[in-house]
């Protein structure tokens, strides 16, 4: 008996087991980022199917990407951000799951059906979007809120009571994008006006640092550039917080459950991918994180405070403004990181 | 009758016991080759590599990254400088490093003191308080440090409560918050070697050097210092080398606003993607800590020669 026919029988052996269960069963490796997976979404999965989600953590895009790069991982599924799906999808590393064809996909919400990152959604299916913008302190500054000018020029209520976000990307292209220029540009012209701004503006900042739910409301600082969900919680404890939309142009990123390429469960990686799709189970997903997820009529199911948030729903006068940066291309991202190595020597 | 000497008997013995001393000895060295010099290997390997385009290394020999430690290409006018960046990085990352050997020896050594001079049966009780901290995780304390020195923190509000200050001192996110942090997180590893040279200290040498009229102060550097040196060489280095390395105390207490080498090595394993760098500063850094360990070393050797 040679080994495929072995393998065969073992399968033969193992389908039997498991149309033995009164669900589908099995099992499913999901690798996320941390804190970001609501257990109760998984146990409603669980109950509905059978199958059994492990999550696995990781902590950037590079993690991720290097890890799953190496093979050997397990894991079923990858939700990278969308300047990471075009790497994953062009390297060669997660299938066409055809998203596009899964019947909850009529509830994804116009704007998120086409995304640049992954025309006609082959490959992806949206988790979680959000925004990088201004969160200040009203009771401090009560003037314009909704341009970077906050902390790369701030006013002077704010000098020496601004945070920044430590992670260079974010940072660096919405400098790129209020020197009028735009993220991953390698103009030099451009990038050397951005250092300047930024150079100039490190004395007026406090910290870099994470952490702003706590720190903020408690008066640690006035201002800071962070992401739209962890604003909104730092409203919630302090009510004069505020989060504003530069109009020189923010960042919008979104992140993207894909189905991997070595994937041992594909048809459960299937199945969780329509699953997520349905508001209901959408909302699970928003209710824990607290960022918008693109899937129509999850409103419905989420808190209160969540459906009507101004730091999750962008308001109209602003959308226009928001940018998906790609993912730099190496030169681009040199010159980000000699800057950001100027910036915190 | 031959004389073939694998034939005589002792030559046989002795070639069996080599044999058996390195069967013995195999376990110990393949974990060292596998926990130590194999992934030091693989750094410095790595350190000689093309950086892939998203992170990664390209299978092509390149001096680049080695380069770019030493050197800058200004992105701008394209004039080369050496990497000043870099270089900042470094000094500040082994400046605090030795002020922070310096402040848990001079906590460390009279703590340490104390506990040997105790009665047998309650050192134990003093050693087991030292070592206490060591039972939490080590982002814990350092978040408790943020508690203690934070502007709404205990100090800053008691000392507003008794009067003494009407605006809370800015601690938080300066060197002085770094050097705090590091000297509590470090200082057990300067109080147990102490300790140790301590406790086999013949405390009869110090009463006759009271007994010839020795000042206290000459009985400390003349006689107990160094007879306790070997722990005081021990707890420095303990204390320097993890400390050259920190990354966490200083970005959660000095707020993030300076790298320190720890977090330059980190940035270009993540978003700056460039691993053979990041290898590259990795070896730099290793470098650093065996020459500084040498030139200690060295030092220590020839004083106490010369006090001979």
């Amino acid at each position: 008996m040679n080994m495929r026919k072995l393998a065969a029988g073992l399968a033969g052996i193992m389908m039997l087991l498991a149309s033995g269960a009164a669900h589908a069963g099995g099992e499913l490796q999901l690798y996320n980022w941390g804190n970001y997976t609501n257990p109760d979404l998984l146990a409603k999965f669980e109950k509905e199917t059978g199958i059994k989600v492990t999550v696995t953590d990781y902590d950037s895009n590079s993690t991720a990407l290097a890890k799953i790069k190496a093979g050997g991982h397990g894991f079923d599924m990858v939700v990278p951000s969308a300047s990471h799906v075009k790497i994953f999808i062009e390297e060669g590393l997660v299938i066409e799951s055809r998203p596009d064809q899964m019947s909850n996909f009529k509830n994804v919400a116009p704007e998120w059906r086409n995304p640049f990152f992954d025309p006609g959604r082959r490959y992806s299916v949206p988790w979680q979007w959000g925004t990088v913008g201004m969160v200040v302190d009203t009771d401090v500054y009560k003037g314009d809120i909704n341009t970077s000018a906050i902390v790369f020029d701030p006013p002077a209520e704010l000098v020496g009571k601004i945070n920044i976000a430590p992670e260079m990307l974010d940072i660096m292209n919405t400098a790129m994008m209020y020197v009028g220029s735009e993220p991953c540009s390698t103009d030099k012209a451009a990038l050397k006006k951005a250092r300047d701004v930024l150079v100039a503006a490190k004395p007026k900042w406090l910290s870099m640092d994470y952490g702003l739910v706590e720190k903020m409301p408690r008066g640690d600082y006035a201002a800071a550039i962070y992401w739209n969900g962890a604003a909104m919680r730092a409203r919630l404890a302090k009510s004069s917080i505020r989060y504003g939309y530069p109009r020189e142009g923010y960042t919008v990123w979104m992140d993207n459950a894909m189905v991997l390429k070595d994937a041992k469960n594909v048809e459960n990686a299937k199945l969780f991918q329509n699953f997520v799709m349905d508001p209901e189970n959408a909302a699970l997903i928003s209710s824990f994180a607290k960022y918008a997820n693109g899937i129509s009529g999850s409103e419905k199911f989420m808190p209160e405070e969540m459906a009507t948030a101004p730091e999750v729903i962008v308001p109209d006068e602003f959308k226009s403004m928001g940018v998906f940066p790609p993912a730099c291309s190496k030169e681009a991202n040199d010159y980000y990181t000699a800057i950001w190595t100027e910036l915190t020597k | 009758m031959t004389s073939s000497s694998n034939n005589d008997p002792s030559v046989f013995a002795e070639q069996l016991a080599v044999r058996r001393h390195w069967l013995l000895c195999a376990p110990a060295l393949t974990v060292l080759f596998l926990a130590a010099s194999g992934p030091l290997l693989i750094v410095l390997v790595y350190s000689f590599l093309e950086s892939g385009e998203y992170g990664g290394v390209v299978w092509k020999p390149s001096v680049d990254a080695w380069f770019r430690v030493v050197f800058q290409r200004d992105i701008f006018d394209d004039t080369l400088s050496l990497a000043d960046a870099h270089l900042k990085i470094l000094w500040r990352s082994m400046r605090l490093s030795f002020f922070t050997t310096i402040t848990t020896l001079i906590l460390g050594f009279p703590t340490a003191y104390f506990i040997a001079t105790r009665p047998q049966n309650s050192r134990n009780i003093w050693l087991f308080m030292v070592t206490v901290p060591f039972w939490t995780n080590l982002l814990i304390r350092t978040f408790a440090i943020m508690e203690v020195i934070r502007n709404e923190g205990m100090i800053n509000t008691l000392l507003i409560f008794i009067g003494v200050i009407d605006a809370p001192v800015q601690m938080m996110n300066t060197d002085f918050a770094i050097m705090v942090g590091m000297t509590y997180v470090y200082l057990p590893l300067m109080v147990l070697p102490l300790y140790a040279a301590m406790e086999r200290l013949d405390f009869s040498l110090v009463e006759a050097a009271y007994d010839l009229y020795a000042t206290r102060l000459k009985v400390l550097w003349r006689v107990i210092i160094p007879l306790v040196r070997p722990g005081v060489v021990a707890g420095s280095i303990l204390v320097f080398i993890p400390a050259l390395g920190a990354f966490v105390t200083p970005r959660v207490l000095g707020g993030g606003k300076k790298m320190m080498l720890g977090n330059l090595i980190e940035l270009q394993f993540g978003a700056g993607r460039n691993w053979p760098l990041g290898a590259a500063l990795s070896i730099t850094l290793l470098a650093v800590v065996m020459v500084a360990l040498l030139v200690y070393v060295r030092t220590v050797q020839k004083n106490a020669e010369l006090q001979r």
